[in-house]
């Protein structure tokens, strides 16, 4: 079983987000979705600034077997991009949850958290599509 | 074997499978009205011996003329070993090899294509060729707005100097893209884009600006300035370049400062014969950092778990077979047997023959201009430096020239009244290295001869400027 902290919440589409303190949002892909996908090899992350809506594309992984669109789980402003990942996309193989992150947004309603899954719920989710 | 895979009965059998009554049942869901039903005007099928003849006859009927033409397909000397080695079984298909384990010589090649192609144009990275010159461009600006992300524009300055087939092409791609191609004049005096022109869009949010030198008329463009005020704009660079130019020009990843950013172009001029109009192949390379952005398949070299050297397809996650519908195009690599024999053909020249092609065909050019505007009635339109074409102005109809030429099997130019009216009766000539002394003497001659012939008295329209 793939370790899902309990603090985070996470889409149907495998990203996970993290509420910080100044009321911005952190967002990366899950162990899971890292572990199906396999070694990165790069690392698309949009522009800071940019304004995206909830579940629009907005970043791309791709790894020795695929590429994969990562959508946003909630809308609002890009503040941040993991630079780091551009040098070692490795890093969301080894990390995904903590240094392995993506981007951190300033979400334009919160209230779009809502619909995310928590931990238990996304392990529910994962089981079943295991299936 | 037969390379038909499905038998009637493997065919009925696969019906039965899915529950369906006949092949024309899974085309039901397109509408009746969008489906092509018969074709029609194919005629019937000819037997070997009728083909042959028929083709010879047609092949014929371009006869053998002294060419003076050149608008984007150059009649240069190809070795004869080019196509000799090129159509061996061994190269002899333009199929894309998948199969690294298979495909090694091919893969080999097309790395040694791109390693060319990366040396002539200065930049990182090549990829393995695209439908042609024209298509070429239409990518390479499609390709330049995903990887422009600063720009949000979508617009793109594109001179009128390119050559006017290949703006049509670009603009067929991708004006239902919502992308926005932005016409820029060229100096009358020049034939070129003067930075001067550029100045009304400064501050503008630019995505890209296309820089074709030597442009559709031979003329060189200010590279170093164009480029740089590109670049200070955040606007990408494309440069659409003859690739036997590069081998005595400054090539393109060494234009301005910093160097263009995708170049691309006709590969026709290294070994592809003019063939009345194709097939041929375009190349692209680009700046290492935009490579993910780039189109077509691109062949890496890797080394296997004995370390030993290999090839093989690398990057694929750009293309349609992974990336889906949000792959960078569909190119594959349709023109491989074009690309192998330009790599031959770059290979048996080497790069000192390939810079002493491009200098006897700047030579003959000029010997060539030099002859025809001996004539009061024909001057050069243009005062800028060219490379192996030249646009000059008759006083008297073009058309009234070029007929009595082409009944002396002489192709005199390429008429530039169709696509540039504001010129006159101005054609565009080129003499590669294949014109000898004789054959402009020639040309030049039976100008004069018809020029005097329909003025009596020299130039009818008006004398010329000193």
């Amino acid at each position: 079983m793939s370790n899902v902290p309990v603090e985070l919440k996470y889409a149907k589409t495998h990203e996970w987000t993290r509420e910080n303190d100044d009321g911005s949002v952190t967002v990366g892909i899950s162990d899971s979705a890292q572990d199906q996908l396999g070694d990165m090899v790069f690392i698309e992350l949009p522009e800071v600034g940019q304004t995206v809506d909830a579940a629009e594309a907005c970043a791309v992984v791709e790894s020795v077997k695929a590429a994969s669109d990562v959508y946003a789980p909630l809308g609002g402003e890009i503040v941040e991009v993991n630079e780091a990942l551009a040098d070692s996309p490795e890093t969301v193989n080894e990390d995904a949850f903590g240094e392995g992150w993506l981007f951190r947004m300033q979400p334009a309603d919160i209230a779009e958290m809502a619909p995310l899954m928590d931990a238990d719920a996304y392990e529910t989710f994962l089981a079943s599509e295991a299936h | 074997m037969p390379f038909i895979p499905h038998s009637e009965t493997d065919i009925r059998e696969m019906l039965a499978a899915i529950g369906a009554d006949d092949v024309e049942a899974l085309f039901d869901e397109i509408p009746a009205n969008l489906r092509m039903g018969e074709l029609s005007g194919v005629p019937e099928g000819l037997i070997e011996q009728d083909i042959a003849r028929l083709m010879m006859e047609r092949a014929e009927a371009d006869g053998r003329p002294l060419c003076f033409m050149g608008a984007g397909s150059y009649d240069h000397h190809i070795p004869a070993a080019v196509w000799e080695i090129t159509t061996r079984g061994e190269f002899y298909s333009a199929y894309t090899p998948y199969q690294a384990e298979a495909s090694q010589g091919t893969l080999q090649l097309i790395y040694e294509f791109q390693t060319m192609m990366t040396q002539l144009t200065g930049l990182d990275v090549s990829n393995a060729s695209l439908y042609d010159g024209a298509s070429g461009l239409a990518e390479a600006i499609l390709m330049a707005v995903r990887a422009n992300r600063k720009s949000k524009s979508r617009r793109i300055l594109i001179p009128t100097t390119v050559h006017p087939d290949y703006r049509k092409t670009s603009h067929t791609i991708v004006h239902n893209q919502n992308i926005e191609l932005v016409d820029v004049p060229y100096c009358s005096e020049g034939g070129n884009m003067v930075p001067d022109s550029l100045k009304h869009y400064e501050g503008e949010d630019i995505t890209a600006v296309v820089i074709q030198h030597p442009n559709f008329f031979g003329i060189l463009e200010d590279v170093d300035a164009l480029t740089d005020w590109a670049h200070q704009q955040g606007a990408l660079v494309i440069a659409v370049a003859n690739p036997v130019s590069m081998a005595l020009l400054k090539p393109p990843g060494a234009w301005g400062a910093t160097g263009a950013d995708i170049a691309c172009g006709e590969g026709q001029p290294l070994g592809v014969p003019m063939m009345g109009g194709g097939p041929y192949f375009g190349y692209m390379c680009c700046k290492k950092e935009y490579v993910r952005q780039m189109p077509g398949r691109i062949v890496g070299r890797t080394v296997d778990r004995d370390e030993r050297v290999g090839y093989t397809l690398t990057l694929q996650a750009r293309e349609q077979h992974i990336r889906r519908s949000k792959a960078t195009s569909n190119i594959c690599t349709n023109q491989g047997l074009l690309v192998t024999a330009a790599t031959i053909h770059m290979a048996l020249l080497g790069a000192e023959g390939l810079k002493r092609v491009a200098q006897a065909c700047h030579a003959n050019t000029r010997k060539l201009v030099a002859a025809l505007t001996a004539s009061e009635c024909v001057e050069p339109v243009f005062n800028r430096p060219y490379f192996h074409e030249a646009v000059l102005r008759l006083s008297l109809p073009l058309d009234n020239v070029m007929r009595p030429l082409h009944a002396h099997n002489i192709l005199p130019g390429y008429a530039l009244t169709k696509d540039y009216p504001e010129l006159g009766d101005a054609l565009l000539v080129c003499a590669t290295e294949k014109r000898s002394d004789e054959d402009i003497a020639s040309y030049a001659s039976h100008l004069q001869r018809i020029i005097n012939s329909q003025t009596a008295a020299g130039c009818p329209v008006k004398p010329k400027m000193a």
